[in-house]
This record gives C-alpha cells, sequence and structure tokens, in this order.
C-alpha cells in the first residue's frame, strides 16, 4: 500500500511539472507578454514598458524565466497581481475558504439529496418514481447552469417578494449583507441561490451514477446471500448494497471536480460570491497573468490531487483491486 | 449475416440483383436495422423533429423572421413579447427572436464544427495508442491524463484570451471570431473521445478478423481503416453526438462570461451575457436564449440516447 502511494505521488510530479510549464508558456506566449494589460495605458510609453519588462526580468529567454517562476513557485513566491499590486498567494488565500464554503455545502445538499433519490430509483425500476427521477435528472444535465443561476434570479429575487417586508424574498449575490452584524439567517438566505445552482448540474450527474451502480450491486450475490440469510429487505438495501455501490461513485465524485470548478466559476460571477472563480473571472478580464496562473496551477494541483485520493482510497476500501 | 439471402432481399428484386456487392447490401441492412431501433426511442425521434426546426430556422432566418438582427429600434427599446415582437425586444430594441435565429446559427455551427474536430482528433489519438499499444499507448494517454488534470474552463478562458490577443486582428471580432472558438473548444474536449476509442480499439485488436487481416498481410494503416474503424462506429456516432451538445454548451458558458464569440455577432451565449444587466426590467432577454440553448441541449442529448440504443444494442440502461 505505502508503495503504491509511493508510486502514484512520483507520477504525479512530471504530470504537474507538464501542467506548470503548459500553462507558463501558454500565457507568455502572448504578443507584449505579460505587459499586454500595459499597452492600452496611455500614460506608458514603449521606453516605460521596456524598462518595466527590465524590472520584471521579462527580456530574458523563455525558459530561463520559467525556471526562475518555477523556482520562485517553490519558494513560496507566487508574483504580485499587477492590478492590485498585493501578493498572488495572499489574494487567493483571502478568496479560497469561500470557494470551499460554496462547494463543501453544496456536496452536503448534493449527496442528501442524490443518494436517496438514486437508490430509491434503482430499487424500484422503472416505477413513477425512477422515470420521474431519470427524467429530472436528464434534464439536470441538459441545462446551462449559467442560465439556470439567471432563471432563479428572475424567480426569487425579481419576481417574488417577502410577504412581510416587500423587498426581494433572496439576495442575488455576495456571501452576507454588507454593513450589518453576523447573522446566520442572513448567511444561510445568501446560500440558496448559489447553492441550487450549483447543486442542480452536480446532483443530477451523481444521482444517475449512484442509480447505475446501485442497479449492478443489487444483482450480485452477495446481495441474495443477505436476503437468503433473513436481512430485511432494507436493511440489505441500506447497508449491504448501498456501501458497496458508493464505492465507484467515490471515484466519479473526485474526476468531476473539474466540471465542479467551472460551475463555481459561473456561480461566483453570477452571484458576485467572493471566491477563487470570481477572482479568476476578475483576472481574466484585466489579463492578471500572475492570478490567472496562479489560479490555473492551484486547480490543477487540487485535480491531480483528488484524482489521486480517488485511486488510493478505491484500492483501500475496494479489496479486490490490487496495487499494481 | 450470412450468405443466403435476407428475407428483405428475397421481397425486393432491386436488393437482390447480383450487381449489388455483398458487403453494400449488408451495410444498408444494418443501417436499417439501426433506423428501426431508433425509430422506437420516441424522446429521440422528438428531439431530431425539434434540432431539424432550430437548424431549418437558422439556416433561413430571412423566411421566419421579417427583422434584421442588427438594426435598432430606438423606440421599442426592452419591449415585451407581443405579437410584432414574439420574444420581446433588447436594450437597442432589436427583435429577440431573430437575434436568436442568426445566433442559432453561429450556436449549431461552433457545435458541429467543435465535435468535428475534436472528434477527429480524439479518434486519432485514441486509434494510435489502441491499435498500436506499447510505448505509443503510454505516451499518448499520458498526454490524455495531462489535458484532463486542467481544469477545463480555466484553460478555456487562458486559450480564448490568449488565441483573440495572437491570432490576426481580422479574428478578433464579428463572424470570424468564431474560428478561434472552435479550435479551442475541440482542444480542450477531445480526451473522453479517445479513451473511448482507444478502449475499444484495444478489445478489437484482438478480434479474429484483425488477427485473420494481418495473417493475410494487409498493412496495419489498411486495417484499422477498413477493419477496426467501421467495427468502433457506433459508440463514436454516440460520443460524437454528446459532444455537439456538450460544444453548444461550453461555448454559451464562454461566450456569457464575454470570452466567446463577441458582439454585435449575436450567439445564445453573448445575448445572455447582455441581458444580465436588464433583468428587472426586461426578464425575457435572458429567459429565451436560454431556452433555446436548453431546447437544442436536450434534444441532441435524447437523441443520442435513441443512437446508443440503436447502435450499442448490449447496453443495459
Amino acid at each position: 500500500m505505502i508503495r503504491y502511494l509511493g508510486r502514484r505521488l512520483l507520477q504525479a510530479i512530471p504530470l504537474l511539472l507538464f501542467v506548470s510549464a503548459a500553462v507558463f508558456f501558454l500565457i507568455n506566449i502572448v504578443p507584449g507578454g505579460p505587459t499586454a494589460a500595459y499597452e492600452n495605458n496611455p500614460r506608458l510609453t514603449s521606453e516605460d514598458i521596456a524598462r518595466i519588462e527590465a524590472e520584471l526580468g521579462l527580456n530574458q529567454p523563455i525558459y530561463v524565466r520559467y525556471l526562475r517562476w518555477l523556482g520562485a513557485v517553490a519558494h513560496a513566491d507566487w508574483g504580485y497581481s499587477l492590478v492590485t499590486k498585493r501578493p498572488v498567494l495572499v489574494e487567493i488565500g483571502e478568496r479560497f475558504p469561500n470557494t470551499l464554503y460554496l462547494i463543501g455545502i453544496q456536496y452536503l445538499v448534493t449527496l442528501a439529496i442524490a443518494v436517496p433519490a438514486g437508490t430509491l430509483s434503482a430499487v424500484r425500476r422503472y416505477s413513477v418514481f425512477d422515470h420521474a427521477t431519470t427524467t429530472v435528472a436528464f434534464m439536470g444535465q441538459s441545462i446551462p447552469i449559467f442560465w439556470f443561476g439567471l432563471i432563479l434570479i428572475i424567480v426569487f429575487h425579481v419576481t417574488l417578494r417577502s410577504p412581510l417586508t416587500g423587498l426581494p424574498l433572496l439576495p442575488a449575490g455576495g456571501m452576507y449583507t454588507i454593513g450589518e452584524p453576523f447573522s446566520l439567517a442572513d448567511r444561510i438566505r445568501h446560500l440558496i441561490l448559489p447553492v441550487a445552482m450549483l447543486t442542480l448540474a452536480n446532483c443530477a450527474a451523481i444521482v444517475r451514477y449512484v442509480r447505475a451502480s446501485m442497479i449492478e450491486v443489487l444483482h450480485a450475490d452477495y446481495i441474495r446471500t443477505a436476503r437468503s440469510k433473513g436481512a430485511s429487505g432494507r436493511r440489505v438495501i441500506w447497508s449491504h448494497a448501498l456501501k458497496n455501490a458508493a464505492l465507484p461513485v467515490v471515484t466519479i465524485v473526485a474526476l468531476d471536480l473539474p466540471v465542479l470548478f467551472g460551475g463555481a466559476l459561473f456561480t461566483e460571477t453570477i452571484f458576485s460570491w467572493p471566491g477563487m472563480g470570481r477572482l479568476f473571472y476578475d483576472s481574466a478580464l484585466r489579463f492578471d497573468y500572475a492570478l490567472l496562473m496562479s489560479i490555473v496551477m492551484i486547480t490543477a494541483v487540487l485535480i491531480v490531487a483528488s484524482n489521486l485520493a480517488a485511486d488510493v482510497g478505491y484500492a483501500y476500501l475496494d479489496p479486490r483491486i490490487r496495487y499494481g | 449475416m450470412t450468405a443466403r439471402p435476407s428475407p428483405a432481399a428475397a421481397l425486393d428484386p432491386a436488393l437482390a440483383a447480383a450487381d449489388v456487392p455483398a458487403a453494400r447490401r449488408r451495410h444498408r441492412s444494418a443501417a436499417r436495422m439501426a433506423w428501426n431501433r431508433f425509430r422506437r426511442h420516441r424522446m429521440a425521434l422528438a428531439g431530431l423533429a425539434v434540432v431539424a426546426a432550430f437548424a431549418l430556422a437558422s439556416a433561413a432566418p430571412r423566411l421566419a423572421s421579417p427583422y434584421d438582427p442588427q438594426s435598432s429600434d430606438l423606440d421599442h427599446r426592452l419591449a415585451a413579447p407581443t405579437w410584432a415582437h414574439p420574444m420581446g425586444t433588447d436594450d437597442l430594441g432589436r427583435d429577440l427572436l431573430t437575434r436568436i435565429l442568426y445566433g442559432g446559427r453561429i450556436s449549431l455551427t461552433i457545435g458541429v464544427a467543435a465535435m468535428a474536430l475534436a472528434v477527429t482528433l480524439g479518434t486519432a489519438v485514441g486509434a494510435a495508442a489502441g491499435f498500436y499499444g506499447r510505448w505509443v499507448d503510454n505516451a499518448l494517454m499520458r498526454l490524455t491524463d495531462l489535458v484532463l488534470s486542467f481544469p477545463q474552463l480555466f484553460v478555456l478562458i487562458v486559450l480564448a484570451l490568449v488565441l483573440r490577443n495572437v491570432s490576426l486582428p481580422a479574428l478578433r471580432t464579428g463572424a470570424a471570431s468564431v474560428l478561434p472558438i472552435v479550435l479551442v473548444i475541440a482542444v480542450t474536449s477531445w480526451m473522453p473521445v479517445a479513451r473511448l476509442v482507444r478502449a475499444t480499439f484495444l478489445s478489437l485488436r484482438e478480434a479474429t478478423f484483425v488477427e485473420a487481416a494481418r495473417g493475410l498481410g494487409v498493412r496495419n494503416g489498411r486495417i484499422i481503416a477498413r477493419h477496426v474503424l467501421p467495427n468502433s462506429l457506433g459508440p463514436i456516432i454516440v460520443a460524437a453526438t454528446l459532444r455537439v451538445a456538450s460544444s453548444i454548451i461550453t461555448e454559451s458558458g464562454l461566450s456569457f462570461l464575454g470570452f466567446g464569440v463577441q458582439p454585435p455577432t449575436p450567439t445564445w451565449g453573448n445575448m445572455l451575457n447582455a441581458a444580465q444587466d436588464q433583468m428587472t426590467s426586461a426578464p425575457w432577454t435572458a429567459i429565451y436564449p436560454g431556452l433555446m440553448i436548453f431546447l437544442t441541449v436536450i434534444a441532441i442529448n435524447y437523441i443520442g440516447d435513441g443512437l446508443r440504443d440503436a447502435l450499442d444494442p448490449h447496453h443495459a440502461r
């Protein structure tokens, strides 16, 4: 097990090096490179830009710059935002917990809906409930998530009003009401729409995986054994079957992480949620290259790490898998 | 598929005619069987009808709408839907339905073009990896893993920004700005196709008929083109269909964020982007373009579902 883990970790290193190189070269092939953001500034002459480039070391060959960047990154020096002039790691450090908070709560809601719905759907295959669930999941996977967000705003912010105050039923942006003391109710009200938006697509995918995985497991011999030993139907399904059906779903949850990050980018942009996705969007608008590179790098590391965790976790949980 | 004439051939003298090559006759009946299975999937048929209707309407928008997509009517800005403007007007008084038809042209074209490019790329990579195996497989699958470990939407945005800055000025605005978008979507979405094709090639490589061809001295390129590829076409067609839907979503998402096709060229995505500022005063500007994306995507997904049933009878639902 330790050896397997070690080998997987070693394999992840070249992968991440390639990712970093790809991201670095991509950003730096833009004409004018990282200083492209200054190009439209009328107060800067071309001499000024040349001076800035020399200051930032941009007049050196690209591979030298890459190696220097890599070295700096290894020493936790990720550069400065072109716009705010603050260290990139500080900027990201402020935003990252907010994304984690949003995604975390979204996962709780998703699992609370998807696991029971997918399981029931599999157990009562071809019933009305099953048909309704699969149809809704199919639609959920076809809805453009950003449009769903806009519809949520139109319904719950523009159209529906609170019967008491006449104000919009739910807020359409931010994490809390600015200028008011902390209140749990206010936090929750701000969470409802973004979480609903993120949950829809993710939930639809996971319901389908749980259902498919559960259908497969219900045909297994050990389920028949459990039944013949006299275990109650409910116990067989929720204890024996679900435990095994959850295994492949764990992998899927990890593999879907890039999609989830994409969803978070849309959600945070639409609902002005001060997370990493919103930070990335703002940086892209201003071509703040240090932030762009860093956010892509960090999300890539998270994706590689979660794939690794899923593989290792799967190997650990399922004794049939050899650490080949 | 034996030498015996099929019942259809017995009834139809044209099919039984000796000058029809046996291979073609067999091909035709396989397609007929697939169509018969597809026809039984009601939602897939409905999807086909919806997509065909949208494609026709956006191919000839002049027939469906009297307005010009760019001409503004400042007296009727943000007008609610009426008979004259069934979907209302936008902030410049342009007819929304007309812009949706012209936008559909761009969105559908990008969906199909990006799919074609991604499927070609994915099939090439997957075929080489699955057929040649060993170090070719190893290298290509590492490459696939590499691209898969990027956060797709983030890289899409960076690529779109880079291409917009690198590419010729002529490609930056208007309808020509579609080209970089197609490229960017294809480059970030070929990986699932590559994995799928690799898997089918791996299993077919050991099939008896491939061994027979190899024993007869057929060259590798010909074995792939004539024996392996035609037999893995079913899953590729299904994946290609679903890829059109996801390419449409990707394009509209990118354009929604403002990094895709640039206005004034309308696409469903950048119409939604513009609508964001008017959601209180004119919610219809946000409802209809997205509804079109949703309907198109779900229709294509149902077609894909039907095709899977038709082309891959072993697939359990």
